[in-house]
């Protein structure tokens, strides 16, 4: 999306390192999110990739050992800075995990349990509400409208993505960070969540760490591409998958090392 | 003499051992491929050596008393004795000859006893050349019988399973073996007092039944009012009542705080430091709980003008709780530690905080597993003994102040058997009446956590 023929920078990351004890595990990462995109971090496993989207709603905090070090600015605000409130960080940051992780409840409790958090609702038909939109925006409101109060976990695994995508979308966040959500599902729920990314880069901005390489293409405007902890490449799907600059992205993205 | 023969046959399994082995490198010199590794020959001989000496001693064990009886008392049979005097007659003989006979000896008696020591050193010496006899043809022949191509390892692996099985086996028929025990004389004990009245009756007042004039026809209205078990069953799940309120709060904070807050160092020194809670003797509790808790709950009681028994439930309740701690909070916090992270992830990456995340998602998670660890407490504290013998008091009060004295189930037992005590007698049958009903109180609630803790497990894995 455009403004004035500029592309607008949602997420703004300058020398970022991170540190896992006393190993480090990001390298002066320095890399803009566009707004209402769908950007994918591709690389081999233990590049980083995760680790970077993970820092970029803090929650490498809960790791303890884990350090991160640079500037994090969105919306003209560093979210590394001391002042800020993680709460509130991720009410904006929304996130969905690579196994789908809903609570053991029931699935109207799952959606609900957001809102509730942060008071968004103010009466039971508010948060009725707030949960129908989410759901259908999740594209799983058709088949679960009939039994919101069976539990969350007995849903198949593309289901139980959605709804941990619902979940997430239920706070109404700016950016929605996905750590690898369709590597647990088969090829059609696969296809589903594919469909469902694009829609949700009308209302959000969409980080995506993938493993297939099809997917990135598939879903992304703009790929970073990481390796050992570095950011060797990025800019837009298309050069990169098509004309990439750097001899390591070209040989990871034809398949030769991985 | 059992002491030296059995370390020979140690020795001499061990030796086979090392012949089997020796065999088994000395076939393999020659370039041949064993069946199996050297160290399963030797184990093999070793089988051979262990099975015939297992055999022996037991049959030994069971047939030579019954043999030498026979032979001590052939010399009694003419002689018109009746079978009671017979057995007399033996037991007499044996204490004779261990020296331990105080009465009057009979020429008799002295030469069976006699007759007695050498039949029982005839028996010790043959069973020793039986044994060790049969034990080297077993070893050689097996010796002899070993080539590259026999089988060892399955005979061996067979064996330890054997052994195994046995051992479980142990475990299980002891268990049977006490229910049996607790139900013949159970029976027995609801023969002369009815059942209503024991699980209905109000009054528990066994030294009644001992009191009574031995002169007395035994005479079953004479125990109504009695047993009836209301008092201490109240007494006991009052008393564990007491302990839960204690234990549950405190042990369900630590464990939360355990599994979730505590650093990794904490967590290191804290959680054996707990742990050690459950260490300490329940003997050891329960001087605590007499000694100092009651005595300092009866002065804050006087001082604030409350009549407060030295050995009151409340006492012994509290410490209980203490006891039972250490149990609930390391099982809640194993299995809140067991609550997959991705929940947690999934929580904290839509803002909530960490109190939030417990206590929305995490204890709900863990709800059925905490329930198992409190009911297994509670089990606990129904089963406990020693604090309650030592600081509850003895007398079966039915009450719910927790400031008086009361008694429980397992402290009458203990009232009731420790001293002289005559089989038969329904005051005795009665502590099998209770050790029965607390067995079945006990294992109704153990079947129940199991269930609980189970079907959580199901949940996630």
């Amino acid at each position: 999306m455009k403004k004035n023929g500029v592309k607008m920078i949602k997420i703004n990351s300058k020398n970022v390192d991170v540190f896992y004890g006393k190993k480090q595990a990001l390298f002066n990462i320095n890399l803009d999110i566009e707004e209402n995109q769908v950007t994918a971090l591709i690389g081999p496993s233990g590049c980083g990739k995760s680790t970077f989207l993970r820092c970029l709603n803090r929650m490498n905090d809960v790791i303890d050992i884990c350090r991160v070090k640079g500037q994090i600015i969105i919306n003209d605000f560093d979210i590394n800075d001391k002042s800020c409130d993680v709460v509130r960080l991720r009410e904006k940051i929304g996130m969905v995990f690579q196994k789908p992780n809903p609570f053991p409840k029931t699935i109207y409790e799952n959606i609900s349990y957001g809102p509730t958090i942060h008071g968004m609702a103010q009466s039971k038909n508010e948060m009725d509400e707030i949960v129908e939109t989410s759901l259908k925006k999740a594209a799983l409101w058709e088949e679960v409208k009939d039994r919101l109060d069976e539990p969350g976990t007995g849903l198949s695994g593309g289901q139980q993505q959605r709804l941990c995508i619902a979940r997430a979308i239920s706070v109404k966040p700016e950016v929605i960070l996905m750590d690898e959500p369709c590597s647990a599902l088969d090829p059609i729920a696969t296809a589903q969540i594919e469909e469902l990314i694009d829609e949700l880069k009308k209302d959000h901005t969409i980080i995506i760490v993938t493993h297939s390489m099809a997917q990135a293409a598939r879903v992304s405007q703009n790929t970073g591409f990481f390796h050992l902890g570095e950011l060797i490449e990025h800019g837009s799907t298309d050069k990169i998958f098509k004309n990439p600059e750097n001899k390591k992205t070209q040989d990871y993205i034809t398949g030769r090392f991985g | 003499m059992n002491l030296i023969l059995f370390t020979f046959i140690v020795l001499l399994g061990f030796t086979s051992y090392y012949f089997g082995r020796r065999k088994a490198y000395t076939i393999q010199s020659t370039n041949k491929r064993l069946t199996a590794l050297p160290q399963f020959y030797g184990y093999y001989l070793a089988i051979w050596c262990a099975i015939p000496a297992f055999i022996i001693f037991s049959l030994w064990a069971i047939f030579e008393p019954t043999i030498v009886k026979l032979l001590i008392l052939s010399d009694y049979s003419n002689q018109g004795y009746l079978d009671d005097e017979l057995n007399l007659i033996y037991e007499k003989t044996k204490a004779l000859s261990r020296g331990q006979f105080t009465g009057e000896i009979t020429p008799f008696i002295e030469a069976s006893a006699e007759k007695y020591l050498s039949l029982r050193s005839i028996a010790q010496s043959s069973k020793a050349v039986i044994v060790l006899s049969i034990i080297i043809a077993s070893v050689a022949y097996a010796y002899k019988k070993i080539s590259s191509n026999s089988r060892t390892r399955e005979p061996v692996e067979k064996f330890l399973k054997v052994v195994l099985f046995t051992a479980s086996l142990a475990a299980i028929l002891t268990t049977v073996g006490i229910v049996f025990s607790l139900i013949f004389q159970t029976i027995d004990f609801f023969k002369v007092i009815p059942l209503f009245d024991f699980v209905f009756g109000t009054h528990w007042y066994p030294a009644k039944a001992f009191v009574r004039d031995s002169s007395e026809a035994l005479d079953p209205t004479m125990y109504s009012d009695t047993f009836g078990a209301v008092p201490i069953f109240a007494g006991t799940f009052f008393i564990a009542f007491i302990a839960m309120c204690v234990a549950i709060p405190i042990g369900l904070m630590s464990g939360i705080y355990l599994a979730e807050y505590a650093s990794v160092k904490v967590r290191q020194y804290a959680k054996p430091l707990i742990e050690i809670l459950a260490g300490i003797p329940t003997v050891v509790y329960g001087f605590f709980a007499a000694l100092t808790v009651g005595p300092f709950l009866k002065e804050i009681g006087n001082s604030m003008g409350l009549d407060v028994s030295a050995e009151s439930a409340l006492a012994a309740g509290g410490v209980m709780g203490i006891m039972i701690i250490p149990f609930i909070s390391s099982l809640s916090d194993d299995v809140i530690t067991s609550v997959p992270q991705s929940l947690r992830d999934g929580s904290y990456a839509m803002g909530a905080t960490k109190s939030e995340t417990i206590k929305k998602v995490i204890f709900p998670a863990a709800l059925p597993g905490i329930v198992g660890s409190i009911l297994l407490g509670v089990s606990r504290a129904i089963g406990e003994t020693m604090i309650v013998v030592m600081a509850s008091g003895l007398a079966a009060n039915l009450t719910l102040n927790p400031l008086e004295s009361t008694s429980t189930i397992t402290a009458q037992i203990v009232v009731i058997l420790i001293g002289d005590q005559a089989f038969g007698d329904p005051k005795t049958q009665a502590a099998f009446a209770l050790g029965m009903s607390l067995f079945l109180v006990t294992l109704c609630l153990n079947i129940v956590a199991l269930r609980v803790v189970k079907k959580y497990r199901e949940k996630y894995e």
